[in-house]
């Protein structure tokens, strides 16, 4: 059983694409399933990514971080697709935050 | 860092002063960063716990006993401290008005958390869509948020907790884990096609799925967020 | 933005020499992994030594266990930035096995259970600095570990020491493994802190 789903790297997946990515539709290659990026199965191996198939393990995304520079593997997806809808993608972006001191 | 809140005996809630921050859905998250003065680094996510218009941004945070940075968070951190967070991100375990209902929320200790800023959202804007919120917690006193679970009732949120290890005398809730029947009991028909949302630690959220499925309720109207570990 | 109370899992290294530079000393032992952790029974396992050789050989388990062992306590470095002082193994020396097969070839691309590769010049697993081992402080191997059995090459970064590794292909070309092709370095020694290519 794998620890932690796509929700765990919507941060480093965000990073990559530009836009919000957990609720996009991957296909696996291997095995056919297609479900939202949320629920694939994530490995963290910082500085390093993987996910993999929920149901075959299948290597679907891999994502080095290599100081800054990502270095992206995706073919373990035969689609990946942006749902349309309200439910798609966030209305707010990520953004990197230092909050004043208070006190 | 406006506040350290005790929640239970294992989670306390961070409250922030954030003036910067863009607003947030409901469900979603942000990853915190640790420096330390030799330049480790430790990164985790935790979910927002607080409605988008709130004016501070408030994580809840549980103490993992082998845990590396949520011992610091919970027991060393105190106000005037700053945090460095990134987000918030996330746009799958997220529910705002537009994706309707009615809903069921299955929770699993701190899997809570998120439901959290999705319930006071829901009343800010003064949703009526209807909820089934189902909480398992270990004992009441690790039941986190229990106080405002029990006003929710009024505000058309329907509340089931079981307590798994514990249960204080003159218990009414249910016991034990969550599993089929209860879900059975608790949750909508599938023919309702309800919004289902399942958080908590890997192996409840996997086993809390499964079982939905097993009763009919669509898999694709089930959204997961597994907080990695085992179960509660 | 430095938090000077937070010190993580981090125990001070008690001798700095040790330590190659950006690492950081831990008691605990963490379990990474780009994958499900294979269980693969012994009677199922076996290890080969195959391609530029003069005689490929394969070791079944009991054939494994019956080799010249050794017991070796070494420092371990990941790519991650943990690095383990003192850690114990059992095994049997790549030289051993790497005698029984006669290698032409100059690089090897070693292979496991679950698909990991991990490539290495074949003059790194020589002269006493790798092993095969299906122990770990005393016990048998634990499959979160590497077990039934791993690579131990404690000169190069941790990623080089494979986990469930099921053998050695050896080549004349020196081809990437798994991380290799994703940007981590051919090489891996941690005191020249060659963590991804070009470093």
């Amino acid at each position: 059983m794998y620890d932690l789903d796509g929700n765990a790297i919507a941060a480093p997946l965000f990073d990559v694409f530009g836009v919000e990515m957990t609720t996009a539709v991957g296909t696996c290659r291997g095995c056919g399933w297609a479900g939202p990026l949320a629920e694939v199965a994530v490995y963290l191996v910082t500085p390093g990514v993987v996910a993999r198939c929920p149901r075959c393990d299948a290597l679907l995304i891999v994502i080095v971080d290599r100081r800054g520079m990502a270095c992206l593997e995706l073919a373990g997806f035969s689609s990946l697709e942006q749902p349309g809808g309200p439910g798609a993608t966030g209305r707010t972006r990520p953004t990197r935050t230092e909050p004043r001191r208070t006190s | 860092m406006l506040q350290v809140r005790t929640e239970t005996p294992r989670t306390a809630s961070l409250v922030l002063d954030l003036p910067q921050w863009p607003g947030h859905r409901p469900g979603q998250h942000v990853d915190v960063r640790l420096t330390a003065d030799d330049g480790y680094q430790a990164q985790r996510s935790y979910s927002i716990a607080s409605a988008p218009d709130e004016d501070q941004l408030v994580l809840t945070v549980e103490r993992l006993d082998d845990g590396e940075v949520s011992p610091y968070l919970v027991d060393e951190l105190h106000a005037g401290d700053q945090l460095e967070l990134r987000g918030p991100v996330g746009g799958y375990f997220v529910w705002d008005e537009p994706l309707g209902g009615p809903l069921l929320w299955v929770a699993g200790g701190s899997g809570v958390v998120p439901f959290r800023a999705m319930w006071r959202y829901r009343r800010s804007v003064g949703s009526a869509v209807a909820v089934r919120l189902l909480c398992s917690a270990r004992s009441l006193p690790l039941l986190i948020y229990a106080d405002e679970l029990r006003q929710l009732a009024c505000d058309g949120v329907a509340v089931s907790v079981t307590l798994t290890r514990e249960q204080p005398e003159g218990w009414q809730g249910h016991r034990g884990r969550i599993d089929r029947d209860l879900l059975a009991e608790i949750s909508w028909r599938p023919d309702e096609r309800a919004l289902v949302y399942v958080c908590g630690p890997t192996a409840f959220v996997e086993a809390a799925a499964n079982a939905l499925v097993d009763l009919g309720h669509e898999a694709s109207r089930i959204r997961t967020e597994r907080f990695g570990g085992t179960g509660t | 933005m430095v938090f000077s109370r937070f010190r993580g899992r981090r125990v001070p290294a008690e001798d700095a020499g040790r330590v190659p530079p950006g690492q950081y000393v831990t008691n605990g032992f963490p379990v990474l992994s780009a994958g499900p952790t294979p269980r693969t029974p012994p009677e199922s396992w076996n290890f080969s030594v195959q391609g530029a050789v003069r005689g490929a050989q394969s070791w079944t388990w009991a054939d494994f266990r019956a080799l010249p062992r050794e017991t070796v306590t070494v420092d371990i470095h990941c790519v991650t930035k943990w690095s383990k002082l003192d850690t114990s193994w059992s095994g049997v020396s790549l030289d051993t096995l790497l005698d029984a097969a006669g290698p032409t070839g100059r690089f090897v691309l070693a292979f496991c259970d679950g698909g990991y590769t991990t490539n290495l010049p074949i003059d790194d697993l020589r002269g006493g600095r790798a092993w095969v081992v299906d122990e770990y402080a005393g016990e048998p191997l634990p499959a979160e570990h590497g077990g039934p059995a791993r690579l131990l090459v404690p000169h190069l970064y941790f990623w080089k020491s494979a986990k469930w590794v099921r053998g050695l292909d050896v080549r004349d070309h020196n081809g990437p493994g798994f991380w290799e092709s994703y940007g981590y370095h051919d090489y891996g020694d941690p005191w020249k802190e060659q963590r991804y290519q070009g470093d």
